[in-house]
C-alpha cells in the first residue's frame, strides 16, 4: 500500500511514470477506471490456487478464456463501493471485443490474483487499466493468430464480435469462438506490453455508461458484504481496547486483566497476545458483553493536549522541514505586490468513519490460516499477518470481500490481525467486528494541518509572489493490534515523498506565479493521534487555506473570482474543469462579498480550484448562513472532473456525487476530539458527519478526454468543494472561516469578531 | 421460557437469551442478510426493521420486547408491498430497490438496508412525499459514502412508479 513495498517491474506501474503519488494513499475512491491490473492472475495458479502471487510477466496471470467462451479477468483491485470492477470489464471486454456479460472478475486472494498493491490514490483505473488494457490486448492478438489458422486465413482479414471470430465480407460463413480456441487452457505467452490497443475512435464500450454490475444483489439486500460471512463452528471475538485511543506510542498497554469479570457470560474466554487483550464467546451477543465487561486496568500515557492546542504544539515542536517548491523570489516579490493577502488555517483530525465497523473472519482448519477481510491490499495484510504469528507468508491466504465504505486505511488491518490471532490461539475460526467506538476511537486519522499561506498579486491582478508553510505529523506504518500483539511502541513513515509532506499541486500549482515557495514542516508522530491517510489526504486542508487566499486576493482586487482565476491559470486541463464548473452553476461575475445582507438567513456563491494529484477538480458552492444560529446548509454543489479519459462518466459522476457530498460533512462538521486522556470522539453524536435533512443538491460535470490516460476520480473534486464552501462563506458574510468545521459555534464566533 | 418471534410471514423460536438485541438473533439465527450492524446505539438506522409497519432499530431492541409485532426485513419487504397493493404475484423487488438500481445510487450499498426500509415505511404512509417530508422522514439514516442526492431521487422515482402502478 505505499512505495516501500511497490515492485519496479510492475508493468502497470511503469506505464504511468508520471504517477509520483505518494503510496500510501488509500482514498476511498478509487476509481474507476482503472483496474489494476498488474498482474494477471496466471490461469493455472488460479485453477490451482497455490499461494501467490502469481507471476504477474505472464498473460495467463491476467485472463483467463473459458469453453462457454467468456473471460475471467484477474486483478488486484478491490470494489470499494466506487464501481471500478465495472470500469474495469469495460476496459477487458473493450479490447478483447467481446461483450460485458462474457467477462467477469474474481475476487482478490493472495492464492489466485496477483500483486498489485493496494486500491487507493484513486489509482484503480489509473494504474491498473494501462496493463490490463495491454494483456487484453495481447490477448486479442494471439486469439486473432490461432483463429488465422484455424481458418486458413491472414489475421488481418479476421473480425470479432462478442468473442467470435469470423472472416471479414463472408456473413460468418467461416468463424470460430474464443472457447473454442482456447477453452480453459493457458495463453503461456509472455506479457509483454506492446500489442497494439484499439484506438479511442473505435471504442464501443470504453466512454460508455454501462451500470455497474453489483447494484442489483446489493439492492435486493442479496449483496455478501465482509460483514456479512458466517462459517459453521466459528466464534465471534471483538477486541478489547480503552475507549478512545491515547498518544501514538503509547498504545493500548494492559497493566491487569480480570478475568473473573467475565466468568458470569457463558464460554466467554479471554485471548491475550503481548498487549493485545481479545474475547471469544459463541454467540456474538456474548462477545460483546464480554468485551464491554472485561476489567482491565490501561497504562496512563503523557498529556495529549487537546484538539484545539494540537495547532500551537504542531508550530512549535522540532520538526522536518523540506522545500516542496522553490521559484523565484517569493519573499522578495511579495513587498513588491500591489496586495498582499495571508493568513493562518487550522484543519482538524478527521476519521475515515466507515458506515460498518470492519470485520475480518479466519479460519485455522485448513492446510493455510484463511483470512476474510476488508483490507485493501491483500499481500501487504498477508505479510502483516505473517510477522506477528511468526508463520511464512504461504501458510496464509487472505480474501477480500468488500466491506462498507472505508476512503483509506481504517481499522481493516486491525480486524484482520485481530481475527489471525484470536483463531491461531483457540484454533476454531473467529470472526471479529470492530465496535463503531473501536472504529471511531482507534482509527488512523487524517491528520491535523496548520498552514500560513500568504499570497501577492500586482495592481493587473497577475499573482506575483506565493508562499504557503504546513505543519503536520506523518502516518503509520503499523496498526494498533500489530503493536499490541508485538508489544512494540509502532513505528510511522520516517520521511519521503507524500506522506508527510504538503502537496505541491494543491497548493498554488495550477496558477502560473514565477515566485513561488511552499515548506513542508513535518512533526515526528509521537504522542499525536495515529495518522493516515485520509481520502484525498490534506487535500481539503491545503484548498481551504490556498483558494481562501485567491479569494481575497480577488475581493482586494475587486475583481470577480472566476476572472482572477482565468487570468492566472497556467493550464489549459485546469481552465476546462474551472469553465465547466462556472458553465454548470451558470456564474454570474461578481465582486465576492460585495452585496451583504441584514437579513437572518444569508446566501452566497463561491468557486474554487482543488485536487489530489493527477487529475483536476473545480467546484461552485451555494449555501445560507444562518447568521443567528451559526448553522451553515450548503444547498447546491457544482463539480467539474477532467480524469483523462473517463472510462464510464457514469461512475465518475456517482464518485463525485460521493465525494462532494463528503467534502460538505468534513468542512461543515467532521472533527475528532481529545482531551489529555484521549480521543472523546467515539459515536455517531461526538462524531458527526453530514445527515440527509442536510445534504446539498449535487450536479457533477465530468470534462472527457478521450485522448488522455485515466487517471484517478475517486477523491480529486474534494478540495475544490470545500475551499468553494469556504469562499462561498465570505460572500454570504463578508467574513473568513480560518478553521474548519465550520461549526455553528465557530461560525457565530467568526461573525462576532467581523462586528469587533 | 421460549420466544418466538414473527419474521416476514414466519413464526421463529428463538435460543437467544431474552436480552439480547433483536438485530443479534436477525443475523445469526435467521441468517438474513438485511439487517445488519452499524454502530449499535440506535445512531446509524443499518439494523433497521419494520414492527407492524413501523421502522424500529433492532440494535436497541431486545428480543424479549419484539412480542407479538410483525417483523419485517428488507427480504421481506416485495412481500409486504404485494400484500399493501393487494398485487397477485410478488414482484422480484421492492419499487425502492429497483429504483435505486435505476437510478445507481448507492456506492459501497452497505447504508441501503436502513435507507429502503426507513423510505418503504414512508412510501406507505404517504405516496406522494415532498422533498422536505422526504429529508425529515429519512434524517436518521447515514450514509457515510455520501449517495444522499440519488436516494431522495430513487424516493421520488419509486414514488412516481408505486402511484403509476395504483
Ligand atoms: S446499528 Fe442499529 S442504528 Fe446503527
Ligand atoms: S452507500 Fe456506503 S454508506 Fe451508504
Amino acid at each position: 500500500m505505499d512505495d516501500m513495498n511497490s515492485h519496479p517491474q510492475d508493468p502497470a506501474r511503469n506505464g504511468v511514470a508520471h504517477l509520483t503519488r505518494r503510496g500510501a494513499l488509500i482514498g476511498g475512491g478509487a476509481l474507476v477506471i482503472g483496474f489494476n491490473l498488474l498482474a494477471p492472475a496466471r490461469a493455472q495458479a488460479a485453477r490451482g490456487a497455490a499461494a501467490g502471487p502469481p507471476d504477474y510477466h505472464a498473460v495467463d496471470t491476467w485472463i483467463a478464456i473459458h469453453a462457454n467462451n467468456t473471460a475471467t479477468i484477474y486483478t488486484g483491485k478491490c470494489e470499494l463501493g466506487q464501481g471500478n470492477q465495472t470500469g474495469l470489464l469495460q476496459v477487458a471486454a473493450e479490447e478483447l471485443e467481446m461483450s460485458m456479460a462474457q467477462v467477469s472478475t474474481i475476487r482478490l486472494d493472495t492464492n489466485i490474483t496477483p500483486d498489485q498493491q493496494a486500491t487507493s490514490s484513486s489509482s484503480s483505473i489509473h494504474r491498473g487499466a494501462p496493463a490490463l488494457r495491454a494483456a487484453a490486448a495481447q490477448a486479442r492478438q494471439e486469439l486473432l493468430a490461432r483463429a488465422g489458422a484455424r481458418l486458413g486465413v491472414q489475421a488481418f482479414s479476421l473480425e470479432v464480435r462478442d468473442g467470435i471470430v469470423s472472416v471479414r465480407g463472408e456473413n460468418g460463413f467461416r468463424k470460430v469462438t474464443y472457447g473454442e480456441l482456447l477453452g480453459d487452457k493457458p495463453f503461456n505467452l509472455q506479457y509483454e506490453g506492446t500489442a497494439p490497443v484499439k484506438s479511442p475512435d473505435r471504442y464501443r464500450l470504453v466512454g460508455q455508461r454501462p451500470p455497474r454490475v453489483d447494484m442489483p444483489e446489493k439492492a435486493a439486500g442479496k449483496y455478501t458484504h465482509m460483514q456479512h460471512l458466517r462459517i459453521p463452528g466459528m466464534l465471534h471475538g471483538r477486541v478489547v481496547l480503552p475507549r478512545g485511543q491515547r498518544g501514538f506510542g503509547v498504545g493500548a498497554k494492559p497493566l491487569s486483566v480480570d478475568e473473573s469479570s467475565i466468568a458470569h457470560i457463558m464460554g466467554a474466554k479471554v485471548i491475550r497476545k503481548g498487549d493485545f487483550v481479545g474475547v471469544v464467546a459463541e454467540r456474538e451477543w456474548d462477545a460483546v458483553k464480554a468485551a464491554r465487561d472485561l476489567a482491565v486496568v490501561w497504562k496512563k500515557g503523557p498529556s495529549l493536549g487537546t484538539n484545539e492546542t494540537v495547532f500551537e504544539r504542531l508550530r512549535k515542536d522540532k520538526s522536518v522541514d523540506t522545500q516542496i517548491a522553490s521559484k523565484g523570489d517569493a519573499a522578495g516579490m511579495m513587498q513588491k505586490a500591489a496586495f498582499v493577502r495571508g493568513a493562518a488555517y487550522r484543519c482538524p483530525y478527521q476519521s475515515h468513519a466507515p458506515f460498518a465497523p470492519n470485520c475480518a473472519l479466519a479460519d485455522p482448519t485448513g492446510d493455510q490460516l484463511t483470512i476474510k477481510s476488508s483490507t485493501q491490499d491483500v499481500y501487504s495484510s498477508r505479510k502483516q499477518v505473517a510477522d506477528i504469528l511468526g508463520i511464512p507468508e504461504t501458510k496464509i491466504r487472505l480474501q477480500y470481500f468488500e466491506g462498507s465504505g472505508t476512503f483509506g486505511r481504517s481499522c481493516y488491518e486491525d480486524a484482520t490481525q485481530a481475527a489471525a490471532i484470536m483463531a491461531t490461539a483457540t484454533g476454531k475460526p473467529v470472526r471479529v467486528q470492530y465496535m463503531r467506538w473501536d472504529e471511531l476511537g482507534w482509527d488512523n486519522y487524517g491528520p491535523a494541518h496548520l498552514a500560513e499561506v500568504r499570497a501577492g498579486v500586482d495592481e493587473l491582478g497577475n499573482i506575483i509572489a506565493y508562499e504557503y508553510d504546513g505543519w503536520q505529523h506523518g502516518w503509520t506504518i503499523t496498526s494498533t493490534v500489530s503493536d499490541s500483539a508485538l508489544a512494540k511502541p509502532g513505528a510511522e513513515r520516517a520521511g519521503g515523498s507524500g506522506s508527510i509532506t504538503v502537496n505541491p499541486i494543491s497548493t498554488g500549482s495550477m496558477y502560473k506565479i514565477a515566485n513561488r515557495r511552499v515548506t513542508s514542516h513535518a512533526a515526528p508522530m509521537a504522542n499525536y493521534l495515529r495518522g493516515a491517510a485520509l481520502r484525498s489526504p490534506l487535500d481539503l486542508s491545503f484548498a481551504f487555506a490556498s483558494e481562501q487566499t485567491m479569494d481575497e486576493l480577488a475581493a482586494a482586487l475587486k475583481m470577480d473570482p472566476l476572472e482572477f482565476r482565468r487570468r492566472n491559470i497556467g493550464d489549459e486541463r485546469w481552465l476546462g474543469v474551472l469553465e465547466a464548473a462556472a458553465k454548470a452553476a451558470n456564474w454570474q461575475p461578481k465582486v465576492m462579498g460585495s452585496q451583504l445582507s441584514n437579513s437572518e438567513i444569508v446566501a452566497g456563491r463561491g468557486i474554487a480550484l482543488g485536487t489530489h494529484h493527477v487529475s483536476y477538480g473545480a467546484a461552485v458552492a451555494e449555501i445560507e448562513v444562518n447568521r443567528k444560529t451559526g448553522v451553515i446548509v450548503a444547498r447546491r454543489l457544482y463539480g467539474a472532473m477532467d480524469c483523462g479519459l473517463a472510462v464510464n462518466p457514469a461512475l465518475v459522476e456517482n464518485q463525485m456525487i460521493g465525494q462532494m457530498t463528503q467534502s460538505t460533512s468534513r468542512v461543515l462538521k467532521e472533527e475528532v476530539t481529545f482531551d489529555d486522556n484521549g480521543v472523546t470522539s467515539l459515536d455517531w453524536n461526538s462524531y458527526p458527519v453530514l445527515r440527509f435533512a442536510e445534504h446539498p443538491e449535487i450536479i457533477p460535470v465530468v470534462v472527457q478526454r478521450l485522448e488522455e490516460p485515466s487517471t484517478g476520480a475517486g477523491e480529486e473534486v474534494m478540495g475544490a468543494t470545500a475551499a468553494a464552501i469556504a469562499n462561498a462563506f465570505f460572500d454570504a458574510t463578508g467574513a473568513r472561516m480560518r478553521q474548519f468545521p465550520m461549526t455553528p459555534e465557530r461560525v457565530l464566533k467568526t461573525l462576532e469578531g467581523q462586528r469587533t | 421460557m421460549a420466544i418466538n418471534i414473527k419474521v416476514n410471514g414466519r413464526d421463529w423460536p428463538v435460543s437467544a437469551d431474552p436480552d439480547t438485541p433483536l438485530l443479534y438473533v436477525l443475523m445469526n439465527e435467521l441468517e438474513l442478510k438485511g439487517p445488519r450492524f452499524g454502530c449499535g446505539l440506535a445512531q446509524c438506522g443499518s439494523c433497521s426493521v419494520l414492527a407492524d409497519g413501523v421502522e424500529i432499530r433492532s440494535c436497541q431492541t431486545v428480543v424479549s420486547d419484539v412480542g407479538a409485532r410483525a417483523i419485517t426485513t428488507l427480504e421481506g419487504l416485495p412481500e409486504l408491498y404485494a400484500k399493501q397493493k393487494g398485487l397477485a404475484t410478488v414482484p422480484a423487488m421492492h419499487p425502492l430497490s429497483q429504483a435505486f438500481v435505476d437510478e445507481q445510487a448507492m456506492h459501497c450499498g452497505y447504508c441501503y438496508n436502513g435507507q429502503t426500509v426507513k423510505a418503504a415505511e414512508l412510501l406507505a404512509k404517504t405516496p406522494h412525499p415532498t422533498e422536505a417530508q422526504i429529508r425529515a422522514h429519512m434524517d436518521g439514516h447515514i450514509c457515510r459514502c455520501g449517495s444522499y442526492p440519488r436516494i431522495m431521487k430513487s424516493i421520488q422515482t419509486a414514488a412516481a412508479a408505486i402511484v403509476k402502478e395504483g
